[in-house]
Parts: structure tokens; C-alpha cells; sequence
């Protein structure tokens, strides 16, 4: 693992092009497998790329080393040109707040309303005054369209409805990017569209995302790049319409072939 | 039953040993509350060895009559040069005792609470103790809840055991008056009628307790 | 620690026998509590009201009032009222059963109302009566689903019973203390009793155990 240059900003002696995100040869192994193998990527400010690929690709375990959940076992992370050294837990938690992340489950605090939920971590972690947290709280709810649910508890909402709030949660907190890993993937049919219909509204007012997902109408048309992981490896990556569309002279890609299995199981999905 | 009697000679004693009762309850409640979350959390935990002594502790002493564990603190540890008072050995008694209880109940909510709920704290920036008290402890309190509320209603009862080793509560007072006057029935309805009292009150208030943390869809299906 | 370990080995025997008048009590409560606490399940599920207040009195009074308080008033004023002239043996077998309907009353409640309310139509409609249909369609069920909580009445009841140890029954408790006061050798002896009454409980969890799998039905669930 390369050697952090702590503390430099952005002035910091390595300025790595423009990528607000990159990912370098990260690796790691879990129970003798190796989940990741030499994963590198990039993300530039605004961007919005989608990782597909089989279940155990590695897709969910990347996306939780690039926010540090899972600490990779080599390779290194660059945040806004500065290299984030695991060394330290304040390091590591101030590095956390700077990335958001929606997860499959959803994973909202269950003792809490939607409002509470959104509000928490402006108190505990950004140490915001209760009425400061509230504002932005409603702010943040009212942008994902759930302001009149503010009061309800997780229980009382429906999977996209949760969701939505977990995004608002997400970003309440100025994060640099926002991590999305298969947000739809438990939601039942009719609720994908009101989720996908928040992240397009992010996409255009430019929230740099990093998302994996099933929904390939979606990638199709919103993604700048697609990067498709089999056994840890990203194994092609490209703008959707190269990947999507039949080779002409080479033949079928990989991606359109897992692709089409992935339509048949879906269903046509919502664009 | 003869008002006077109860009046002037009954109603004083008994009120006497409810004192001490009350004084031997609310040490070992707390006590054996914060035993008990300690040992849960070293049982859900902890490193194993220090998990399955923890575990052992709440087996042996769930396994084993409250009575034996007092006799060995009052009778048995004299033999080791170890000389408790017999409100000491009370009041050690049930907190170990109550401790056992109250760990097994806190350790089932602490693993209730979904890993999730762990890693959506973590990706906000929560700290491992920010977690643990803004997440995790609400969560399996409210879990834990009717459980330990229980065990506290059993403290309240298993009180009266005190008196078989000497220490003088409101049973004791109401043997030790009923053995003079001859009068056990009497007596005995009446220290019934105030443990009923004591029962009762701890359930209406732990009922109210439970409504006020109440969140929908959470714990109680 | 050698003087210790003679004397446990001494005593052993008198306290072992003791194990058996324990055992005599649990089984003889919990028989007791079993007899009367089914009943009075169904009366507190399917009975009129007088009825299940009449329970519920019943319930809050046992449930409510200490063990050692309750032997007291039955064996020392109750009975004595009543000119029944009781051994200490019946008598601790007699309270801790009347305290076991109360408690095993509730278990069987819950068993009883957490079978879905199908069962009992179900039966009504192939023309059975209702006392038919609650013996032989829904106890049989309920009782299956008692038995982890039957399970954790018997550790309480087994425990319980050292308690009548306060009068004069002969089981380990009694028979301990009446070992330790002369020979002083009180720490060994009382470790050995809760040893035995340890053995006993895990015993008899594990023989619940044995019956829950032997009556068990296939893929039985009732929520399924």
C-alpha cells in the first residue's frame, strides 16, 4: 500500500488529474476467497457510472472498501487528490462522512422517525444544534419529495418510501459522492420507479454516484460509463451504447450477455 | 379480624419491614441491572474465553435455587474467613442472582439488532461508541424491556427471602409477629395484600414505561 | 479443603435421598398445576366473563404474592383455620401447585390463542361440539406448543421447592442445612446442593426435550 501524504489538502503534492474519486489495484481476500482482485477506477466530479456484473462479482464488497466499511487489504484510495490513510480512526470517520452510501436493505435506524433518521447524524457526528439539524433534515426530506412523512416511523413506510429516506439521510451530509449499492433490489416492482426517479434528479443537478444495479434501462441511458465486475475483476468498462450494442465486427461483449440474461430474469425495467 | 389488632400491632411492624424491603430492592434492582447489561455485552461481545466465562456466571447462577446462592454467601463463606452482614449477603444475593437474569434478556436484544443498522451508522461517520449509544442501546432497551421488566417484579418477591437468613424484612416481620400472636392467617393475608400492592404498582408502571417507548413496528410484534 | 471433601462424601447419601422427596414435590406441583391450569386456560379463552375475571383473580393473586409468603399462610394459618392437618411434605406440594395453575394457566392461554382461529371453525363445521373440538383439536395442539414454556416452569418450580425447605419438608435443602449445622462445613455442603439441584434442572430440560421431539409433528407450525 502506497504511503498516505496526510494532512496536505488540496494542495497536496500529488494532484491526480481531475478525478474527484479514484481507486487503485485495490485488493481483498474474505474467508480464503479473494473477493477483489487488482480493482482500479475513477470518477470524475458529476459523474454517474454503474457497476454490473453477477451476484459475488465483488460489486457490494468494492463499494464497501471505497467508504472504508471493509478495509481492502492493498491497493489505495484517493479522495479530492488526497490519499486516505486507514491508519488512524479519526481519519477513517472523517473520511466516512465525506461519502455517502444507500444500501440494499435500506438499513434506516429503526428506533426513529424519517425526520430523526435524516437528523441523527447532523447532531451526533457533525455536532449541529438541534434546530440547525432539523432544517436541513426537513430540507433534505422535502427534496426526495417525504416531508409530510417526516413523523412516521420505518415500519410505517413502504421499501421505496425508505429508501428515499435513506437518501435524504445520505445526503444530509455533504457527502462528495454517494455510493449507491442495488438500491432497487428489494423493492418490490411497482416502488423501483419513484427510487430511480430520485437518483436521475441527482444525476442531473450533477451528485457524483458510484451505483451497482440490475437496472440496465436506467444505465442505458444515464450512465456515463459501465463497468462490469465478474470474480472481482472489472472485466470491461465503457460508455453504455460500446457495451450495450452488439459488437460489429467482434462479436457479442460479455456485458451484453449478461445483460440480456439479466432482461430475461427483470423484465423490461423502467427508464 | 379484629381492626384494633390490625391497627395498632399489625399494620406498624409490617411497615417496618416494608422499609427494609424497600431498602433491599432498589440497591439490587440496580445493581443487578447494570450487572446484567455488562455481562450481556460481554456475552454478545467479547473475545470468547471472557464470553464464556461471562456465560457461565449466568448459567450457574440461573441454574441454582436463589436460596443456595444466599446460604453460601451467609452460612457457607464464614468457612473462608469472609463475614457478611445479613443484609450484605442479601442484597450480594440477588444482584448476582438478578444480574444472571437481566443478562440473558439484554444479550437476546443486542443480537436482535440487525448488522445493517451498524453499517448505515459506520457510513455516516459514527464512531464504534457513538454507535453504541445512539443506535444500539436504544434499539435493545426497548428489546429488552419487557424481559428485565419481569425479572424486577421477581426481585420484588424473591425479596421475602431475606428473612430465611436472618435479615429482617416484611416478612420477617410478619413471622416473627405472627409467631407471638398466633394470628399467621391474619398476618399472612395482610403481607400478601402489601407485596400485591408493591406487584402491582411495578407492572402499571413498567406497562407505562413500555407505552412511552413505544415505536411502531419495533420489539413487541 | 480435605476435612470439606469427607464430609460431602459423607453427607451425600442423606441429601441424595432428599433429591427424591424434591423430585416428589416438583412432579406432584406441576401434576397439580397441569390438572387445573388446562382448564382453566379454556375458561379464560373460550369461558363468559365471571368466569375469566374469576381467573384472573386468581391468577394475580398467585402470580402476585411471594412463594415463602404464601406457604406461611397456607401451612401456618389456612390450613390450621381450616382444621386440615397437613403434612409439610402435602403442603408444599399443595401451594406450590395452586401457584403453578397460575402460572401454567398462562402458558397454555397463549398457546391456546396463538393457534389461528381456523382451527376451532374448522371443527365446528364438520359438526363437532365445541368441548369435542377443544379437546381434541386445539389442546392437543396447544399443548405442544407449551412445552418450552412447561419447560421453564419446571426450572422455577425445582428451585421453588427448596424454598419449603422453611417448613420442614425433608428434601435437600433441609436435610443440607441439618448436615452443615453439625458439621460445620457449611460452604462445601451448600455448593453441593445447588451442584445437585443443577444436575437436576439440566436433567429435566433435557427429558422436555426428549418428549417436545417425540411429539412433535413434521413441519408443524402454526403461523405457517
Amino acid at each position: 500500500m502506497r504511503r498516505g501524504h496526510k494532512g496536505l489538502g488540496t494542495q497536496g503534492i500529488r494532484m491526480h488529474n481531475n478525478a474527484l474519486l479514484r481507486v487503485d489495484g485495490l485488493s481483498k481476500e474474505l474467508g480464503g476467497q479473494h473477493i477483489l482482485k487488482d480493482v482500479s477506477l475513477e470518477l470524475g466530479k458529476g459523474d454517474l457510472k454503474v457497476l454490473i456484473g453477477p451476484s459475488g462479482g465483488g460489486k457490494s464488497t468494492l463499494l464497501q472498501c471505497i467508504n472504508l466499511l471493509i478495509f481492502p487489504d492493498s491497493g489505495s484510495i484517493i479522495l479530492g487528490g488526497r490519499e486516505i490513510s486507514f491508519r488512524r480512526k479519526k481519519d477513517v470517520l472523517a473520511f466516512r462522512q465525506q461519502i455517502g452510501m444507500i444500501f440494499q436493505d435500506f438499513n434506516l435506524f429503526d428506533h426513529l422517525t424519517a425526520l430523526g433518521n435524516v437528523q441523527i447524524a447532523l447532531r451526533k457526528v457533525k455536532k449541529l444544534s438541534t434546530s440547525e439539524a432539523r432544517k436541513r433534515a426537513e430540507r433534505e426530506l422535502e427534496r426526495v419529495g417525504l416531508l409530510s412523512m417526516a413523523h412516521l416511523y420505518p415500519a410505517e413506510l413502504s421499501g421505496g418510501q425508505k429508501q428515499r429516506v435513506s437518501i435524504a439521510r445520505a445526503l444530509a451530509m455533504d457527502p462528495l459522492l454517494l455510493l449507491l449499492d442495488e438500491p432497487t433490489s428489494a423493492l418490490d416492482p411497482e416502488l423501483i420507479g419513484e427510487v430511480l426517479a430520485v437518483i436521475r434528479d441527482l444525476g442531473r443537478q450533477n451528485i457524483t454516484m458510484l451505483m451497482a444495479t440490475h437496472q440496465m434501462g436506467f444505465a442505458r441511458t444515464l450512465a456515463k460509463e459501465i463497468l462490469f465486475m465478474e470474480q472481482g475483476r472489472i472485466v470491461e468498462q465503457g460508455i453504455p451504447s460500446e457495451l450495450l450494442e452488439a459488437q460489429r465486427l467482434s462479436g457479442r461483449s460479455r456485458t451484453l450477455d449478461f445483460c440480456s440474461k439479466i432482461s430475461e430474469i427483470y423484465g423490461e425495467d423502467l427508464a | 379480624m379484629d381492626a384494633a389488632f390490625i391497627l395498632n400491632k399489625v399494620l406498624p411492624s409490617l411497615n417496618e419491614g416494608l422499609l427494609v424491603t424497600l431498602l433491599l430492592i432498589i440497591p439490587s434492582a440496580s445493581l443487578g441491572l447494570l450487572l446484567g447489561t455488562l455481562v450481556g455485552l460481554l456475552r454478545s461481545f467479547a473475545p470468547f474465553w471472557i464470553a464464556k466465562l461471562a456465560a457461565g456466571y449466568a448459567t450457574m447462577f440461573r441454574g441454582t435455587p436463589l436460596l443456595v446462592q444466599l446460604f453460601i454467601l451467609y452460612f457457607g463463606l464464614p468457612n473462608i474467613g469472609i463475614y457478611l452482614q445479613p443484609y450484605s449477603a442479601a442484597v450480594l444475593g440477588f444482584t448476582l442472582c438478578s444480574g444472571a437474569y437481566h443478562s440473558e434478556y439484554i444479550r437476546g436484544a443486542l443480537l436482535s439488532i440487525k448488522r445493517g443498522q451498524i453499517l448505515a451508522a459506520q457510513s455516516l461517520g459514527f464512531s464504534t461508541a457513538k454507535t453504541m449509544l445512539h443506535i444500539i442501546v436504544p434499539q435493545a432497551l426497548r428489546r429488552a424491556l419487557p424481559g428485565c421488566g419481569n425479572e424486577l417484579i421477581y426481585l420484588i418477591k424473591y425479596s421475602s427471602l431475606a428473612y430465611i437468613i436472618t435479615c429482617i424484612e416484611l416478612t420477617g416481620e410478619g413471622k416473627i409477629l405472627a409467631s407471638r400472636t398466633f394470628r399467621f392467617t391474619e398476618v399472612f393475608l395482610l403481607v400478601g395484600a402489601y407485596y400485591l400492592v408493591l406487584v402491582s404498582l411495578a407492572t402499571i408502571g413498567l406497562q407505562k414505561l413500555e407505552k412511552r417507548l413505544y415505536v411502531p413496528g419495533f420489539g413487541r410484534g | 479443603m480435605l476435612d470439606s471433601l469427607l464430609a460431602i462424601k459423607e453427607a451425600l447419601p442423606y441429601i441424595l435421598e432428599g433429591s427424591a422427596v424434591t423430585v416428589g414435590i416438583v412432579i406432584g406441583a406441576m401434576s397439580l398445576g397441569l390438572a387445573i391450569g388446562v382448564p382453566m386456560a379454556v375458561a379464560q379463552v373460550y369461558g363468559n366473563r365471571m368466569l375469566r375475571f374469576l381467573a384472573g383473580i386468581y391468577v394475580w393473586f398467585f402470580r402476585g404474592v411471594p412463594v415463602l409468603v404464601l406457604l406461611f399462610l397456607f401451612y401456618f394459618g389456612l390450613f390450621n383455620l381450616m382444621g386440615l392437618n397437613m403434612s409439610a411434605f402435602s403442603a408444599s406440594v399443595l401451594v406450590l401447585g395452586l401457584r403453578g395453575v397460575a402460572y401454567q394457566s398462562q402458558i397454555f392461554r397463549g398457546a391456546i390463542q396463538s393457534l389461528p382461529q381456523g382451527q376451532l371453525k374448522a371443527a365446528r363445521a364438520i359438526g363437532m361440539s365445541d368441548a369435542k373440538a377443544i379437546t381434541s383439536i386445539v389442546l392437543p395442539q396447544a399443548m405442544r406448543l407449551s412445552i418450552p414454556g412447561w419447560s421453564n416452569e419446571y426450572s422455577i418450580v425445582l428451585k421453588d421447592s427448596a424454598i419449603a425447605f422453611v417448613l420442614g419438608t425433608s428434601e435437600i435443602m433441609s436435610r443440607t442445612h441439618f448436615v452443615a449445622s453439625r458439621t460445620y462445613e457449611q460452604l462445601a455442603l451448600y455448593i453441593t446442593a445447588g451442584v445437585i439441584f443443577f444436575i437436576l434442572t439440566w436433567v429435566g430440560i433435557r427429558l422436555l426435550q426428549a418428549l417436545e421431539k417425540r411429539v412433535s409433528i413434521p413441519g408443524y407450525s402454526p403461523h405457517a
